[in-house]
């Protein structure tokens, strides 16, 4: 937290030159880098992330896996600051439990999709800096993702990127899952083992190309049968 | 939201709350207090500046001198959603609102498939503009309002009413960065509301970055007599040049018809294919 000044927007390093005298403000925010990917699928859904935790040029942890399990049908993905993720997916907790014991039943993804909208706004002037993609199954047992920006805009998608590294994977999953910019292309409905494949792929190439994201991989697989989970080593340098 | 309100479960926040109107001492405000402990049943009517969300205000900056405005906020490190061009008109055959699906968060595109067109009952259709958290929450919290009203009151609330009351909810905020710029298209009126507390009746709106190149087409063709074909024309053309033009605008134009029957969708359009049309006719013209 204390090298919070040298980062502008983003978390991205400010050049180092001499500007004069600046004052110092405490910024009670840090950037702790890594990514994480969803994907919805006609009968599942995947949550992936990185497992890198990183604060400038150091690295925290090679082993800080960002999906957190929220029900046997929902997995919730979030990566930014790490202080807040945590607060985050603590009262996401309790709120699931509190919902559990006063309705006797488990929430839906789409009822902790838009409670989790009103708990980010609701830090409207000081905002949780976390960037949020929850992937799970709806009632119908379709796969859903629904991606939020910080302060608790969110939307159903079928495969959202976000993160560090969200802007370079983001065209690649438009491309290969959303077959946009591409002419006569027949589109191919898209079956696990693609998917899963399509997202390791894509994880080493954002691997390659961004600091913030690498170590291993930690894949989550939601189907009707329950929650999956892999990891698989990426670059570690 | 509303079912929590019903079944009179709040969560108690630890932290002083906001908005709050009182000095800068530490007790909770009669707003708030009345908020979370009175029982809301079919009483006397609230004041409507309640708002149902509590905000934690940071405690960070100790401001020496006290209430000068409530723009006690946190340096972001991240940008928001904003940009946009939504247009709504009224011509003999009802009201259309159009607009475009694109959020941009500084240079990058969040999202290229938003709804910028929300109905909230069958009659009433809000296009938003600003910022997309915040219109999305407030929308939200409109249509609950509204919602709770019909149940108390056994009518609608008029479109007048509405943005009344949204105009009344959004003044707390009044001098904060919360932006919110909404039109709410009903089947005979179109009523533009906005954060910094104008609250205007007129004929033709068009919000956001994209508006002065949706105004430029509006302004030239459009006119009382339309009928609906050339009015829903009209209004995808002036998004397609916004769009065109405005690096904030784009991808897809959604379009509602409202009428005294109530609201009907347009298909979502790809803008991609008219740019290519409208290439195609650019390119017979010259060479004819």
């Amino acid at each position: 937290m204390f090298v919070s000044q040298n980062f502008g927007e983003s978390g991205k390093m400010k050049e180092y030159h001499y500007a004069g005298p600046t004052e110092h403000r405490f910024s009670p925010y840090a950037f702790n880098g890594g990514t994480v990917l969803a994907v919805a699928g006609e009968d599942f859904a995947i949550v992936a992330s990185d497992t890198r935790l990183s604060e400038g040029y150091s690295i925290h942890s090679r082993d800080s896996p960002k999906c957190y399990k929220l029900t046997d049908t929902t997995v919730l993905g979030c990566s930014g600051f790490h202080g807040d993720c945590l607060t985050l997916t603590k009262i996401i907790d309790a709120r699931l439990k509190m919902y559990k014991h006063s309705n006797n039943k488990t929430m839906t993804s789409g009822a902790i999709a838009a409670m989790l909208s009103t708990i980010l706004y609701s830090r409207r002037f000081f905002p949780y800096y976390v960037y949020n993609i929850i992937g799970g199954l709806d009632e119908q047992g379709k796969g859903a993702v629904y991606s939020f920006d910080p302060v608790g805009s969110y939307q159903r998608d079928t495969y959202k990127a976000g993160g560090s590294a969200s802007a370079m994977l983001q065209p690649l999953l438009d491309n290969q899952i959303g077959f946009k910019n591409m002419e006569g292309v027949e589109h191919v409905p898209l079956t696990k083992d693609k998917a899963v494949q399509l997202v390791k792929d894509v994880f080493v190439s954002a691997a390659e190309r961004d600091v913030y994201t690498g170590d291993a991989l930690r894949i989550c697989i939601v189907t009707k049968e329950g929650i999956e989970e892999q990891n698989i080593p990426l670059r570690k340098d | 939201m509303a079912l929590e309100d019903i079944c009179n479960f709040k969560d108690k926040p630890t932290h002083k709350t906001f908005p709050f109107y009182a000095s800068e001492d530490t007790s909770v405000s009669v707003f708030t207090e009345a908020f979370n402990f009175k029982w809301r049943g079919e009483m006397t009517s609230k004041k409507a500046s309640d708002v149902p969300l509590e905000f934690h205000v940071p405690s960070l900056f100790k401001r020496p001198s006290s209430r000068a405005s409530h723009s006690v906020s946190v340096r972001r490190p991240f940008p928001l959603s904003h940009g946009t061009t939504t247009l709504g008109f009224i011509f003999q055959g009802g009201v259309i609102a159009a607009a475009d699906t694109r959020a941009s968060a500084g240079g990058l595109v969040a999202c290229p498939a938003v709804h910028k067109i929300t109905p909230i009952h069958s009659h009433l259709v809000v296009t938003s503009s600003g910022s997309g958290a915040d219109c999305m929450l407030w929308e939200r919290i409109l249509t609950r309002e509204i919602r709770l009203y019909q149940l108390r009151h056994k009518r609608r609330l008029s479109i007048s009413g509405t943005a009344k009351l949204l105009s009344l909810m959004l003044h707390p905020f009044k001098g904060t960065d919360v932006c919110v710029a909404l039109t709410l298209c009903g089947w005979d009126k179109l009523i533009y509301v906005c954060s910094d507390g104008a609250r205007l009746q007129g004929d033709i709106f068009s919000v956001g970055s994209g508006s002065p190149y949706a105004y430029g087409v509006l302004d030239r063709s459009l006119s009382w007599s339309l009928n609906k074909e050339e009015a829903i024309l009209l209004a995808r053309e002036a998004v397609f040049r916004a769009t065109h033009r405005d690096a904030y605008s784009g991808n897809n134009v959604d379009l509602f018809h409202v009428t005294a029957e109530g609201w009907r969708q347009r298909q979502r359009e790809d803008l991609k294919e008219e740019y290519y049309r409208d290439m195609e006719k650019r390119g017979k013209k010259m060479d004819n």
